[in-house]
């Protein structure tokens, strides 16, 4: 995805005299074709996200429209505050994207692992936040975030993931996009499970169960209209995420139904309370907190009879 | 020179004003807007290049005050140079209003570039504005004040590195250096000396100065930008509490609220008529 993400930015910087885009050193070379397109639209600000956010949302209150790009952690929890004052308060169009998102760098720790962005950052007044499934729903969330005036989060994967969709679908912030229709349960994932989402979808359909599988890019705003119509579709919903099960998007849907008086049952697949304190593969780390689909199967089953 | 009395008039009204104010309305900080008035006076009676009349010209100068805590003060120097009419300020402190004791957005209030109260942001905001200008072929310069106390964020510092890195030239911080923080000396809480050697360390032209010496501050504004590349910083030698003798250098006045006999006795020391 950040190849996307990088091919897809310079195409914007052509496009638009107003983009710019901030790194915390890293993407050596990544940004090697945008920096051609313009050297002084491109800011590497150094190992200093705080100063960056800050930056950025000052480029923004000037009429610019900054990409805030680094390591997941270090873009969201590290300067939390500035997005809430310098961008959310001022509500200073900066777009931050956070790269290797979820257990992508499962490798590398906890200090690299991302399972609380999209909880702190959907509390912040007019912040979306979006998960884009694969390549080509990053490169049209770029798009679409550019055509508004509201800060965005936009979390992405790391490289390699596989392609979703064939063909560009249409595109809306908060419009999920089906993936695959069916009318027993709807599997809602947000980001990069939607992998092992379809492959939970095969293996359901294989037991007789006609499983819905929804792209739900957008965490914040959610789509009103797929989650009013859920509960008279389904006998149950599951949300799929890599990302802590407390506050994210599974707690995000949650809390609409009861806001909005509905009842359907729900199975939230995400990361426990919990550190991961082995080393391990994204694979690995995935087996341990439960997001395979051979799992997602496995219980949605359970739950059904 | 141009003649200086009119800003120091201006000051002294501008000193009653603020101390009138927090007095009626309960908002501290007093001895800390004190400390920055005559950096404010100077500032937007002299030096930036602002219209009230078009309070979101591209051109414009732009002005952070980083210490968000002074702005009792800037509420009164905007009303002052006619960004909004004197009369708004009698809503000062009431529900619903904008004046408190920090800055609002710039969408809420006329002639406010930030809004600040969180130490350690207006910097960054200020090098965003600053590199936007450059990108934009804008020529305006950005202004950004801020205390002694804020200088303990590490914020501040990414922000020193990352503008001398990048050269911005358009860049002019400005530290109220009162040697106080709310509970402490400056240097007692985080070792801030040789403050204006830490900021050329940094890659910053840094010149010391009396900041209330209003002809000093004046030239020493006027000779920013450096011409070298270089951002600026003035480290302003401030009293908190500047002006009224019961209040200066006393850190009391942080926090506490004169009374209406001590706003009498403050207004006689400035020569302002009760």
């Amino acid at each position: 995805m950040r190849n996307a993400f990088a091919d897809e930015m310079t195409r914007l910087a052509q496009e638009d005299p107003r983009v710019v885009l901030l790194s915390g050193d890293i993407g050596n070379k990544l940004f090697d074709k945008l920096k051609a397109v313009d050297e002084a639209r491109f800011y590497n600000c150094g190992v200093a996200e705080a100063n960056m956010m800050g930056v950025a949302a000052g480029m923004a209150l000037s009429g610019l429209r900054p990409f805030v790009y680094t390591i997941t952690p270090f873009t969201t929890t590290r300067c939390f505050e500035q997005i809430r004052v310098d961008v959310c308060y001022h509500h200073a169009p900066v777009v931050i994207v956070g790269t290797g998102s979820g257990l992508s760098y499962a490798e590398l720790g906890p200090t690299h692992h991302s399972l609380e962005d999209m909880a702190i950052l959907r509390t912040l007044p007019g912040m979306q936040v979006l998960a884009p499934c694969d390549s080509t729903e990053l490169r049209l969330a770029l798009r679409e975030v550019l055509k508004g005036d509201s800060p965005a989060y936009i979390r992405i994967g790391k490289k390699g993931e596989p392609a979703i969709h064939a063909q560009p679908p249409k595109f809306r912030i908060g419009e999920a996009i089906v993936v695959r229709p069916g009318n027993d349960v709807a599997l809602l994932c947000a980001g990069n499970m939607m992998s092992e989402t379809l492959k939970a979808a095969d293996i359901l359909a294989a037991r007789g169960v006609s499983a819905e599988v929804v792209s739900f890019h957008t965490v914040k705003p959610l789509d009103p209209g797929y989650l009013g119509g859920a509960p008279e579709r389904f006998r149950l919903l599951a949300t799929v995420e890599e990302h802590g099960r407390a506050g994210g998007f599974g707690s995000a849907v949650a809390e609409w139904f009861v806001a909005h008086g509905r009842q359907v049952p729900q199975i939230s697949f995400g990361t426990d309370d919990a550190f991961m304190h082995e080393v391990g593969s994204q694979e690995y780390a995935r087996r341990k907190f439960g997001l395979t689909g051979d799992n997602i199967a496995a219980r949605v089953l359970a739950r059904l009879t | 020179m141009a003649d200086i009395a009119p800003l120091q008039a201006l000051a002294r009204d501008l000193r009653a004003r603020i101390i009138e104010t927090s007095s009626r309305t309960g908002t501290p900080h007093l001895a800390s807007c004190l400390s920055c008035v005559d950096i404010l006076t100077v500032l937007y009676f002299s030096v930036l290049r602002v219209d009230p009349a078009e309070p979101r010209s591209p051109t414009r100068d732009r002005f952070i005050l980083s210490k968000g805590h002074g702005a009792p003060a800037l509420f009164q120097v905007l009303a002052k140079r006619g960004f909004y009419p004197e009369a708004m300020l009698d809503s000062y402190g009431e529900d619903g209003g904008v004046f408190a004791e920090h800055p609002p957005t710039p969408d809420h209030l006329a002639g406010i570039e930030a809004a600040t109260g969180s130490l350690g942001h207006g910097l960054p905001l200020g090098l965003g504005m600053a590199l936007a200008g450059r990108i934009q072929r804008q020529p305006y310069n950005v202004y950004a004040v801020l205390s002694d106390g804020e200088c303990n964020e590490g914020s501040v510092w990414e922000a020193a590195m990352l503008a001398a890195a990048q050269r911005v030239s358009n860049l002019c911080v400005i530290v109220d250096f009162n040697k106080w923080q709310a509970t402490g000396r400056s240097q007692e809480v985080m070792a801030l000396d040789p403050l204006a050697d830490k900021w050329r360390a940094f890659g910053w032209s840094a010149v010391e100065v009396d900041g209330h010496d209003l002809a000093a501050l004046e030239r020493e504004l006027r000779r920013f930008p450096a011409g070298d590349g270089r951002p600026t910083a003035i480290i302003a030698h401030t009293i908190k509490g500047k002006g009224v003798s019961f209040m200066e250098d006393d850190n009391n006045w942080h926090y506490r609220i004169p009374s209406p006999e001590e706003v009498v006795a403050a207004k006689k020391e400035l020569g302002i008529a009760a």
